[in-house]
C-alpha cells in the first residue's frame, strides 16, 4: 500500500466541483490529483483533490483569487 | 485497464451496439413527431426496442413498457406515481438510493408510512418478515432484484407470492440484474419493473424504462409533448406515451435495442453462467487470504456477479487508489449509494472495495486482481 504521511486533502460538495477543480489545476498547473474521499473525512462515496501539504499555498491562492468551489482543505495522515 | 466496476457501468459494449448508435446518430427522425421517413424510422427503432424489451422480461404488450433515461427516473416515475398520503410501502436493506430517496422523500412529503424488512449481517433477508409489516394500509413492497453491494438477489417468487396473497403492488428495482438473470414479470407478478439500459443490458447510457403490469395506473410524473392528442389539455392516457412525455432517446434507444439482440442471441443464461464463473474464481481466490473479510452469500449461483470485500482495517478508498495506480484495476470503493446494506453489514464507517464482474471480462484479468490483493494484504 502507499505510504500513509501528512496530506492536503481538498473536499468538494459534488462531482462537478471536483471536475472544474482539476479542468482548472491542470490548465494552470498546479499540483494533485483526485482520489476516493477519505472516510476519516466523510463515509460514503465521492472524491477529494491529493496533493501535499507544501503546495497548500498555491492551491489556496488559486481558490481566492478564481472563487474555485470547494467544501474544505484538510491536513491528514492519508 | 482491468475492469471490475461493471456494476456501476458495464465498459465493454458489443460491436453491434456501438454501430447501431453511431449508424442511427448518421440520420434518424424524431418519433413520433411526424410521418416521413426519418420520423417513422425513428418511430420502428424505438416500437422493435419496446418489443424486445417485452421479450426479454416476459410482458406479453409493448405498449406497457415505458422508456426513460435510466433506472433512478424509471423508479422514481412508478413511486411517485402510485401513492397516496396514509400508504404503507414495505422495503427493505437491499436498496440503491435511487429507491431510499425517493422513499424518504414521500414519507417526508406526502405522508406516505414506510417499513423495511431488516437484512443480516450476510445481508440476507427472512422472507417470512415481508408478512409481519404487512396492515390494512399496505399498498406495495418495492425491492432490490439483486444488491449492487452483495450481488445477493432477492427471491421474487417467493416476494411475488405473498404479493398476490395480500393484494400488493410489487415494484422491482432490475438495475443489476437485467440482461443477467432471468425475470418473468407476468409468471412472477411484478406490478413495475425498472431497469437501466448501461450495466448487464450492455447498452448506451441514458436508457432504461420500465415494464407495467396490466391494470397498474401510474400518475405521469411529466407531461408535455406527445406527438398525438395535441389539443387534449391533459397527457394522453395510454401508455407509453402517458409517461413518455418529451423526445426519447432515439439514439441511444437504437443501441439499447442492440443490446437486446445481443442478450437475446447469447442468452441471459449463458451470460449469466460466465460472469458467475468469473466471480467464482475471484471469490475463491481471494476468501482465504489472511486479513480479507468478503460481504455476502456466496452459497448459491442465484446472484449477481459482484464480490465486495475489506482488507485488514484498510480504508476502501485507500485500497480502491492502491488497485487502480498501482495495478491498473479499476473498482469502487465507499458506499456504493447503499447506505442501509452498508449499515446491515457493519461496514458504514470503512466501506468496501466492490469488485464486478462481466460477460467481457476474462480468468487472466480476474487471476491478475487476485495477485494484487493478496499482496495488498501481506502485512
Ligand atoms: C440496485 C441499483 N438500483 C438503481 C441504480 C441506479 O441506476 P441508474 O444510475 O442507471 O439509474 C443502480 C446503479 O447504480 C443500482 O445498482
Amino acid at each position: 500500500m502507499r505510504e500513509k504521511k501528512l496530506r492536503l486533502i481538498i473536499t468538494f460538495h459534488t462531482t462537478t466541483a471536483a471536475m472544474a477543480f482539476e479542468k482548472y489545476c491542470m490548465a494552470n498547473g498546479l499540483p494533485g490529483r483526485l482520489i476516493p474521499v477519505p472516510t476519516s473525512i466523510t463515509a460514503g462515496c465521492g472524491m477529494a483533490w491529493m496533493a501535499a501539504p507544501e503546495d497548500r499555498p498555491a492551491l489556496e491562492e488559486a481558490i481566492q483569487k478564481d472563487a474555485l468551489a470547494v467544501d474544505a482543505l484538510y491536513e491528514i495522515v492519508h | 485497464m482491468i475492469y471490475l466496476d461493471n456494476a456501476a457501468t458495464t465498459y465493454h459494449k458489443p460491436q453491434s451496439v456501438i454501430d447501431a448508435v453511431v449508424e442511427a446518430m448518421q440520420g434518424m427522425g424524431n418519433s413520433s413527431r411526424g410521418s416521413h421517413s426519418g420520423a417513422l424510422k425513428a418511430a420502428r427503432t424505438v416500437y422493435d426496442a419496446r418489443c424486445k424489451a417485452a421479450a426479454l422480461f416476459g410482458c406479453s404488450d409493448p405498449s406497457r413498457v415505458v422508456f426513460t433515461s435510466n433506472s433512478t427516473e424509471a423508479l422514481n416515475i412508478a413511486l411517485s406515481g402510485l401513492f397516496a398520503p396514509g400508504d404503507h410501502v414495505i422495503s427493505t436493506d437491499l436498496e440503491h438510493n435511487s429507491v431510499l430517496r425517493p422513499l424518504y422523500r414521500l414519507q417526508a412529503e406526502e405522508g406516505v408510512l414506510l417499513d423495511f424488512v431488516r437484512a443480516d449481517r450476510q445481508g440476507c433477508v427472512d422472507y417470512d418478515d415481508f408478512e409481519v409489516l404487512i396492515r390494512p394500509e399496505t399498498k406495495a413492497v418495492v425491492c432490490n432484484h439483486a444488491s449492487n453491494l452483495t450481488g445477493n438477489m432477492l427471491d421474487l417468487d417467493q416476494i411475488g407470492s405473498i404479493c398476490r396473497k395480500h393484494g400488493l403492488l410489487l415494484v422491482v428495482d432490475a438495475s443489476q440484474t437485467a440482461g443477467c438473470i432471468p425475470i418473468d414479470v407476468e409468471k412472477t407478478g411484478i406490478s413495475v419493473l425498472c431497469f437501466t439500459g448501461h450495466k448487464g443490458l450492455y447498452g448506451p447510457q441514458g436508457t432504461g424504462g420500465m415494464c407495467i403490469a396490466e391494470g397498474v395506473e401510474i400518475r405521469p410524473f411529466k407531461v408535455g409533448g406527445s406527438g398525438v392528442q395535441s389539443f387534449s389539455k391533459t397527457q394522453p392516457a395510454q401508455y407509453p406515451t402517458r409517461l413518455e412525455a418529451g423526445t426519447l432517446n432515439g439514439h441511444g434507444l437504437a443501441g439499447l435495442s442492440a443490446a437486446f439482440d445481443f442478450i437475446a442471441e447469447t442468452g441471459v443464461e449463458a451470460i449469466h453462467a460466465k460472469e458467475i464463473a468469473l466471480m467464482r474464481r475471484f471469490y475463491d481466490g481471494v476468501k482465504d487470504i489472511p486479513g480479507v473479510k468478503v460481504y455476502g452469500d456466496f452459497s448459491t449461483d442465484d446472484r449477481a456477479a459482484i464480490v465486495a470485500l475489506n482488507i485488514r482495517d484498510y480504508e476502501s478508498g485507500e485500497v480502491s487508489d492502491e488497485l487502480s495506480e498501482n495495478y491498473g484495476i479499476a473498482t469502487r470503493p465507499g458506499a456504493h449509494c447503499a447506505p442501509r446494506m452498508h449499515e446491515a453489514l457493519g461496514t458504514a464507517e470503512q466501506g468496501a472495495v466492490r469488485f464486478s464482474f462481466s460477460y467481457f471480462n476474462t480468468e487472466a484479468e480476474v487471476d491478475i486482481a487476485i495477485d494484487a490483493i493478496r499482496e495488498i494484504a501481506r502485512l
